[in-house]
């Protein structure tokens, strides 16, 4: 008889480290002492329960969740799906997924974003869903545009979507952000390069899905999100005091 | 070759960017889109318990607070149960002990009304002291900072809490413990968070 136990260790060489240089923000907002390693508790293996009466069905469709009645969203049409699974190779099932992006133009609609592109009037540019039992979610977006930042005088991100995901524990909880098969942006990005580890940077990359891609209408993606496993609590020594 | 253990790789985390509010916070980025914003009402209405507030900020290493974080909560009730089927003991209903809420643009104060939670479970045996688990991303955090806030009226818990006393150097509890005080008649606890100096918070590798 084998019970979920703690999550596995956080692969700290697949991640970005805190300080990173080349991406100049993260200077003065990296903590420089190590972080204290912390073993599992009831807090760190439980984490928020969502479920469908926090969110609303048409939520998931940013060609129209901020459209005005007859109109939509401007830009590339794509279907973005995949699957949420842990370590294990399990699918996480009911838990929350919230991505925001830019417009086609590679503006956000956000008090803080000066950029030129013009704001697109029928795209807001956030959607959130929950996976269903087998761990599955999708959404219907535009295809971002890239979008220049004060990195470098010449800076440019990849076209991008941000992706928050949560997971059964506090400690699976996830922000990170998808790229997209052949963007030529994405060997000279400061953002991408703060993660030292070349496949890790490749699993954020969403392919082309041609089999999913809905024929005169939309083209697809996949993105697999994959957060920390769990053991199986086999013939575990209970240390006193601990 | 020794054999393939199949396991899959957790994927990298990426910055949460400036325009993290579009996403989780939209009204705060100047648009009203979703029915209703998750992680405003963290305790509900029918929690026991003391209700308290909580403020902050978060410092960067020049001393300045950061205007673009973005925060999340996660408590037990005032029993000790997380609202989870591995909590305990089943919760308040209306209580989730899960909250998210952002900087002041202008100013970098953050704060959250919620109950003040209980001493919950230890690893195996006995108690931890009553604290919040706290997760902060922003821009130019490469990965979610993971910390807790203990409470400065719990000093004895304190003192015997696991996890406080996994902390070698003593002088860097204190920098995990909120000060109590009172406004019109509501305790409010000071939580500023330090990324970098000599009082730089304790962060967790969970
Ligand atoms: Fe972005």
């Amino acid at each position: 008889m084998t019970t979920p136990g703690e999550f596995y260790q956080r692969d700290r060489t697949l991640h970005p480290p805190a300080h990173t240089p080349g991406y100049k923000t993260s200077v003065a907002r990296s903590p420089r002492y190590s972080m204290i390693s912390l073993q599992n508790s009831v807090g760190e293996i439980t984490g928020p329960v969502f479920g469908h009466n926090d969110i609303d069905a048409g939520d998931n469709d940013l060609i129209f969740n901020y459209a005005k009645p007859g109109e939509s969203a401007i830009g590339e049409r794509i279907i973005l799906h995949g699957r949420v699974l842990d370590e294990n190779g399990r699918p996480v099932p009911n838990t929350l997924v919230e991505i925001w992006q830019a417009n086609a133009g590679g503006r956000y609609r956000h008090k803080k974003d000066t950029y030129l592109a013009p704001i697109d009037p029928n795209f807001g540019g956030c959607g959130r869903t929950l996976t269903d039992e087998n761990g599955y979610y999708f959404f219907r977006t535009i295809k971002p545009g890239a979008y220049p930042w004060r990195n470098y005088v010449n800076s440019w991100r990849p076209a991008h979507i941000h992706l928050s995901v949560f997971g059964s524990g506090f400690v699976q909880r996830l922000i990170t952000q998808l790229y997209f098969e052949g963007d030529p942006f994405l060997p000279i990005c400061p953002i991408i390069q703060t993660i030292p580890d070349p496949e890790a940077v490749d699993q954020l990359i969403a392919r082309l899905d041609l089999n999913a891609t809905i024929p005169l209408d939309s083209v697809a993606y996949k993105f697999d999100v994959v957060l920390r496993g769990r053991r199986s609590t086999l013939f575990e020594n209970r240390l006193e005091g601990n | 070759m020794a054999q393939n253990l199949n396991y899959l790789r957790e994927t990298a985390s990426q910055t949460a960017g400036p325009y993290v509010h579009i996403g989780l916070a939209p009204g705060a980025a100047g648009f009203d889109i979703y029915k209703q914003e998750l992680g405003w009402d963290i305790a509900g209405p029918n929690a026991a318990g003391e209700r308290i507030r909580v403020e902050g900020r978060v410092i960067d290493g020049m001393g300045a607070p950061i205007k673009d974080v973005l925060l999340e909560v996660w408590q037990a009730n005032a029993a000790g149960n997380y609202a989870h089927p591995e909590g305990g003991s089943p919760v308040e209903d209306g209580f989730r002990g899960w909250g998210r809420v952002i900087t002041d643009f202008d100013t970098g104060e953050w704060g959250f009304d919620t109950v003040k939670p209980g001493k919950t479970r230890g690893r195996n045996v006995g108690t931890q002291a009553p604290h919040l688990n706290l997760w902060i991303v922003a821009r130019g955090i490469n990965i979610g900072l993971n910390t807790r806030m203990y409470f400065s009226d719990e000093a004895e818990a304190n003192a015997t809490d696991p996890v406080l006393n996994l902390i070698e150097w003593e002088n860097r509890r204190a920098t995990l413990i909120a000060a109590r005080s009172e406004r019109d008649g509501t305790p409010v606890y000071r939580f500023d968070i330090r990324l970098q100096g000599e009082d730089e918070t304790v962060f967790f590798d969970v």
